[in-house]
C-alpha cells in the first residue's frame, strides 16, 4: 500500500489509527471518531449511527467473502460501545480513500482481506472505535447533567449517572457527542471477563437477506443505462489478438459494440491477464451470443507448446541437479550420513483454480474526470489502483463500492477484472457490467502453483529425526512481480520457519524455479496447502518406515509449549506445543488407538500458519475395488480467542471441505498451451455426498488475543485424508489429486 | 412472444425465444436471487421451480416455459415476515457463508422434500447435487433434516 501521511499529526485528539495492512505495510487511517466526522446528526464518527429508537448501525469496512467478518468486526465495536447486539445492523462501507500531500490515506482504516488478517488487524481498531464512541457519549451526558464524566457509566444503549439516578439513551446524546473533541488519552478497553458479545454464539447478521435472495452480489449490480459486456479470451495461454471479424456478431440483436482489449506483454507485470475482444450488448445473453459469433485470429503464443507433461518432466529432471539452497541449518550432510535409516519420497501437488461460485464481474462507469466501480473484491484499494492505471483518472476520483463477494479464496486479491471493466467503459463511455463465464474463470486464473517436492529424512538408532530436507521444483507465483529478483522467487513457495524448523537440528531446503505459461497467484493458505500436504504425509511415511507410531513421532518432534521464532505468515513466534495439544485432542476424539478392521483407517495431520493452529483426524474406508468413503471427520482449531465462534466453526467446516474437495479431484492441466479444464464437469468440486454427516468441529481456547482463521483450517485436511487412506489400504498418496488412484 | 407466470406476476417476453430462462429472470425481470454459476446445469445456483418442480434455468430456453408457472427464491415465502420452513431451517442452522449458492440450494431442497418428506442421509446424497464452493455441506445436511421436521410439524405452511 502506498499510504503515507505527512501533514497529519499523529495524536490521540485526532484518533489516528496505526495498523498493519494486508500487504504488511503500515497504514495510517484518519480519525474514525472525532468532531465533524459524522455524516448526519445520528452519526458518531464514520462507523457508528445511533437512532432515537436505540437501533444502531455499524459500518463494516472490510470485504465480506463468507468468512464472517461483516458480523465479527461489528461485534467488536458493539462490545466496547456497550449496546445490545440485537439492536445492531450493519452497512457495508466503500473504499475510504483520501488524497494527502504526497499520497493517499484511508479514512476507514486499512481495507482488504487476505492472509487471514481481517480480524487480527482490526482487533484493536474496532474495539477502540467502540470504546471512544462510548466515552464521548458519557462525556456528552456528563456535560448535560453538570457532573463529572467519571460519575457516569453505561448499561447497554444508555448512559447512567448513579448519583443523580438519571439515565439518558445513546440516541439522545449522539448529536452532542459527535461535536466533542476526543481527549488525548485513549479510554481503557474491557477485560475479557466482562465481554457480553465477543466470544458468544451469534448468527450471521444478514443471513435472512441471503436465504431470501435479496442480497446483492457484484453480479447482481443494476445501474441506470447499464450495458452488459463479455470478453472473448485466447484459447492458448498468453496469445494476443491478431485480427477479428465481427460481422456476424454485430448482426445479433442487442449487440452494441465490439473492440479489442489490449493485454500486457507475456510474463510482464500485469494489470489484466491477456488481450481479448470485448462484446458490449443490451443484455448478458446478447453479449454471450455475440461473442460466440466472433471470428478471431490470434498471434502464435510463446506458450503454444506448453504442457503439463513437459512441466512435470522438467521438475523431475531438476531434482536430479542441485538447486538454490535457501536454508541450511546445522551440518546436514554429516547428520544424514550418520543416520541408521533414511526415508525418501517425492510428492506432486498440482495447479488448481480458485473457482469461486460467483464468476468474476465488475460494474464500471468511467466519465471524463471520475469513475465508479462496484465490484466483488478482496482488495478494494487494488481495484482503485487498477481502475486508475487504465483510465488515468486520479484515484481520489475513483469511487469503489464493495458488494458481498460470492467467494474469494485469494482469486479476488487480483483486480484484473476491474481493470477490464474500466477499459470497456472508458472505450464506450457507457456504464457497463462485465461478466466472466465459468469457462473464462477456469481457463484464465491465477492458479495455485504446481510443484514436485522431494522429502528425505534420516533417523538415528533411537528413532530421532536427525536430518531433514525438502527439495521443491515449482513455478513460483512471484514470477510476474515487479522488481522481484530471481533469487527470491522461492520465498512464495517454501517457508523456512515452517515445521520442522527448530525441531530438527540439521535441516536443508532447496528450490528449483521452473516456468510454464499458466498465470500463478495466491490460493487460500497459499503454499501451506502444498507444504503441509507433503510434510504431514512424509512424517507418516517416516514413522511407518522407522517403526514408530505416527502420532507419537509427531508429539516427540513437536514437544511441549515454547515459543520459536517465526518470520512470515503469522509470526513473530510459533508454539509447537499448541500443535501437540491439538493433535492429541483430535486423536483422542477419533479413538486413534483403537484397532480398525482391514479397509478402515484413521489419519492425522496438523499445521500452523497465519498465527493459528489446526489439526484433523479423519477416518476412511477403502473397499477392495478401491472405493473411498470418508466416514468421519474431527477438525480442531486453536485461534487464541474465538471472537465469533459460530463463524470459526463454519470456517473449520468449509476449510476442511475445501482441502478435501481439492485433494479428491481437482487439477488444472495444460496441453498445446491450452488449459484443458473449462467448467465443473471437468473441474469437479466435491458435492454433499462426499462429506459425511459425522463431522465434528472443536475450538480449543488459548489466550485473550484472536488469530486469523480462514486459511488456518485448510492445510492439514488433505494430509489427514491421505494418511487415513494409507492406514486403511496401505496405499500411499504421493500425487494429488487422488482421483482414481485407489482403483485396483 | 413467450408468456408465463413468475411468482405472482404474469410476464410476456418478446426477445430471443432461445434466451435461457436464467437471463430473462435476471436481466429482464430484475430478479437477481437466481444466480449464474456455470451455465451448463452443473452447479445448481440457478435452480427455480417450473410448475413446482426444480429446474436448472441456465440451460432452459425461455420458450420452454410458455404458459407455465415459475417460482424463484424471491417468491418462495408467502410473505417476507414469514420465511418458508426451508429458509427458516437455513436460518436456524446459519448455513450461508458467502451465500451465493444458497438460493439454489434452498430451491432444490424445497422440491426434494416434497418427494422425500423424511429424508435419510443417503436420500440427500443421491438427490442434492448443488455445488457449494465454501463447503457449507455439513450445515446444509442438518438444515434439510430440520426443514423436514418443521414441515412435518406443519409450521409455516
Amino acid at each position: 500500500m502506498s499510504a503515507r501521511v505527512h501533514d497529519i499529526t499523529l495524536n490521540r485528539r485526532q484518533f489516528l489509527i496505526v495498523g498493519s495492512s494486508v500487504a504488511g505495510g503500515l497504514v495510517l487511517g484518519l480519525p474514525a471518531i472525532g468532531a465533524d466526522h459524522g455524516d448526519s446528526e445520528r452519526m458518531i464518527g464514520y462507523f457508528i449511527e445511533i437512532a432515537s429508537d436505540g437501533s444502531v448501525v455499524i459500518g463494516s469496512n472490510q470485504p465480506e467473502l463468507g468468512q464472517g467478518v461483516r458480523t465479527a468486526l461489528p461485534m467488536l465495536v458493539a462490545e466496547e460501545l456497550d449496546v445490545e447486539w440485537s439492536k445492531v445492523s450493519v452497512r457495508q462501507m466503500p473504499l475510504g480513500i483520501v488524497k494527502t500531500a504526497d499520497g493517499y490515506t484511508w479514512k476507514y482504516g486499512g481495507q482488504g482481506v487476505g492472509g487471514s488478517t481481517g480480524l487480527t488487524s482490526n482487533w484493536d481498531y474496532m474495539r477502540q472505535i467502540g470504546a471512544t464512541a462510548r466515552q464521548q457519549l458519557i462525556r456528552a451526558a456528563a456535560e448535560r447533567l453538570g457532573v463529572r464524566a467519571h460519575q457516569c457509566t453505561t448499561r447497554p444503549g444508555v448512559v447512567t449517572c448513579g448519583s443523580l439516578g438519571t439515565e439518558i439513551p445513546y440516541g439522545d446524546l449522539v448529536a452532542d457527542a459527535a461535536q466533542l473533541d476526543v481527549p488525548d488519552e485513549a479510554p481503557p478497553l474491557k477485560d475479557i471477563d466482562d465481554y457480553r458479545i465477543i466470544g458468544t454464539q451469534q448468527k450471521t447478521i444478514d443471513a435472512l437477506d441471503m436465504v431470501t435472495g435479496r442480497t446483492r452480489f457484484g453480479i447482481d449490480t443494476v445501474e441506470p443505462d447499464m450495458r452488459y459486456a463479455v470478453i472473448a479470451r485466447a484459447p492458448v495461454l498468453n496469445a494476443r489478438v491478431k485480427s477479428f471479424d465481427d460481422n456476424d456478431a454485430r448482426k445479433i440483436d442487442g449487440v452494441l459494440d465490439v473492440f479489442t482489449i489490449e493485454g500486457p506483454e507475456p510474463g510482464a507485470p500485469y494489470t489484466i491477464l491477456a488481450s481479448g475482444v470485448a462484446v458490449v450488448a443490451d443484455s448478458t445473453w446478447a453479449a454471450m451470443k455475440g461473442r460466440d459469433a466472433l471470428q478471431i485470429q490470434w498471434h502464435e503464443s510463446a506458450n503454444a507448446t506448453d504442457s503439463s507433461e513437459k512441466f512435470w518432466r522438467e521438475n523431475e529432471a531438476a531434482l536430479e541437479t542441485t538447486g538454490q539452497v535457501v536454508l541450511d541449518d546445522g551440518d546436514f550432510d554429516t547428520a544424514m550420513a550418520s543416520a541408521v535409516k533414511v526415508v525418501e519420497g517425492r510428492y506432486r501437488v498440482p495447479f488448481v483454480s480458485h473457482a469461486p461460485l460467483e464468476p468474476q464481474n465488475c460494474y464500471a462507469y468511467v466519465q471524463e474526470d471520475r469513475c465508479h466501480i462496484i465490484a466483488p473484491t478482496q482488495m478494494p484499494s487494488g481495484a482503485s489502483r487498477a481502475a486508475a492505471a487504465v483510465t488515468g483518472i486520479p484515484r481520489e476520483h475513483i469511487h469503489v463500492d464493495m458488494t458481498r463477494v460470492g467467494g474469494g479464496f485469494g482469486r479476488r486479491l487480483t483486480n484484473d477484472y476491474v481493470a477490464e471493466a474500466a477499459m470497456i467503459s472508458k472505450q464506450t463511455g457507457w456504464p457497463i457490467k462485465l461478466l466472466w463465464s465459468r469457462e473464462d474463470d477456469i481457463r484464465n486464473d491465477f492458479y495455485r502453483p504446481g510443484g514436485l517436492h522431494e522429502l528425505r529424512a534420516g533417523v538415528d538408532a533411537d528413532g530421532k529425526v536427525v536430518a531433514w530436507t525438502q527439495r521443491l521444483a515449482s513455478g513460483s507465483k512471484y514470477y510476474r512481480r515487479p522488481n522481484m529478483p530471481d533469487e527470491n522467487l522461492w520465498q512464495a513457495e517454501l517457508y523456512p520457519d515452517d515445521f520442522p524448523k527448530g525441531l530438527v537440528d540439521n535441516l536443508r531446503l532447496e528450490y528449483f524455479h521452473n516456468t510454464i505459461g499458466l498465470p500463478r497467484g495466491s490460493w487460500r493458505a497459499p503454499a501451506h496447502t502444498a507444504n503441509a500436504f507433503v510434510i504431514q504425509s512424509f512424517l507418516d511415511e517416516l514413522a511407518h518406515a522407522s517403526g514408530q507410531d505416527p502420532l507419537q513421532l509427531r508429539l516427540d518432534m513437536l514437544g511441549d509449549e515454547r515459543e520459536l521464532p517465526y518470520n512470515g505468515h503469522g509470526g513473530p513466534t510459533f508454539n509447537p506445543g499448541r500443535l501437540s495439544r491439538l493433535i492429541r485432542f483430535v486423536a483422542d476424539r477419533i479413538d486413534y488407538g483403537v484397532e480398525r478392521p482391514a479397509g478402515r483407517g484413521v489419519g492425522l495431520a496438523t499445521h500452523f500458519t497465519f498465527g493459528g493452529y489446526a489439526a484433523h483426524a479423519i477416518e476412511v474406508t477403502v473397499s477392495d475395488d478401491g472405493r473411498l468413503g470418508i466416514e468421519r471427520i474431527v477438525a480442531a482449531i486453536d485461534c487464541g480467542l474465538a471472537v465469533h465462534p459460530n463463524a470459526v466453526r463454519a470456517q473449520l467446516e468449509g476449510g476442511t471441505i475445501d482441502g478435501l474437495s481439492t485433494a479428491l479431484g481437482l487439477e488444472i492441466t495444460v496441453r498445446d498451451g491450452k488449459v484443458q479444464q473449462s467448467n465443473f464437469h471437468d473441474y469437479p468440486l466435491a458435492r454433499i455426498a462426499a462429506i459425511p454427516a459425522a463431522f465434528e468441529t472443536h475450538i480449543l481456547p488459548y489466550d485473550d488475543v484472536p488469530t486469523g482463521v480462514g486459511e488456518i483450517v485448510l492445510p492439514s485436511a488433505a494430509p489427514a485424508l491421505a494418511n487415513a487412506i494409507f492406514a486403511a489400504s496401505g496405499k500411499r498418496i504421493r500425487n494429488l489429486p487422488i482421483g482414481d488412484q485407489l482403483a485396483a | 412472444m413467450t408468456s408465463f407466470k413468475i411468482n405472482t406476476e404474469s410476464v410476456d417476453f418478446d426477445g430471443d425465444p432461445g434466451t435461457p430462462l436464467l437471463w430473462v429472470i435476471r436481466d429482464h425481470l430484475n430478479l437477481t436471487g437466481t444466480k449464474y454459476g456455470c451455465g451448463i446445469g452443473q452447479c445448481g445456483s440457478c435452480i427455480v421451480h417450473v410448475d413446482g418442480r426444480a429446474a436448472v434455468s441456465c440451460v432452459m430456453p425461455v420458450s420452454g416455459v410458455d404458459g407455465r408457472s415459475i417460482t424463484t427464491i424471491e417468491g418462495l415465502a408467502a410473505t417476507q415476515a414469514e420465511p418458508h420452513p426451508v429458509q427458516q431451517a437455513w436460518l436456524e442452522l446459519d448455513v450461508p457463508q458467502c451465500g451465493f449458492c444458497q438460493p439454489g440450494q434452498i430451491m432444490a431442497t424445497v422440491d426434494f422434500l416434497k418427494r422425500h418428506p423424511r429424508p435419510t442421509d443417503e436420500d440427500i446424497d443421491k438427490n442434492i447435487t448443488n455445488l457449494c464452493r465454501c463447503g457449507t455441506y455439513v450445515r446444509i445436511r442438518k438444515a434439510i433434516h430440520r426443514a423436514a421436521e418443521l414441515m412435518a410439524a406443519g409450521e409455516g405452511t
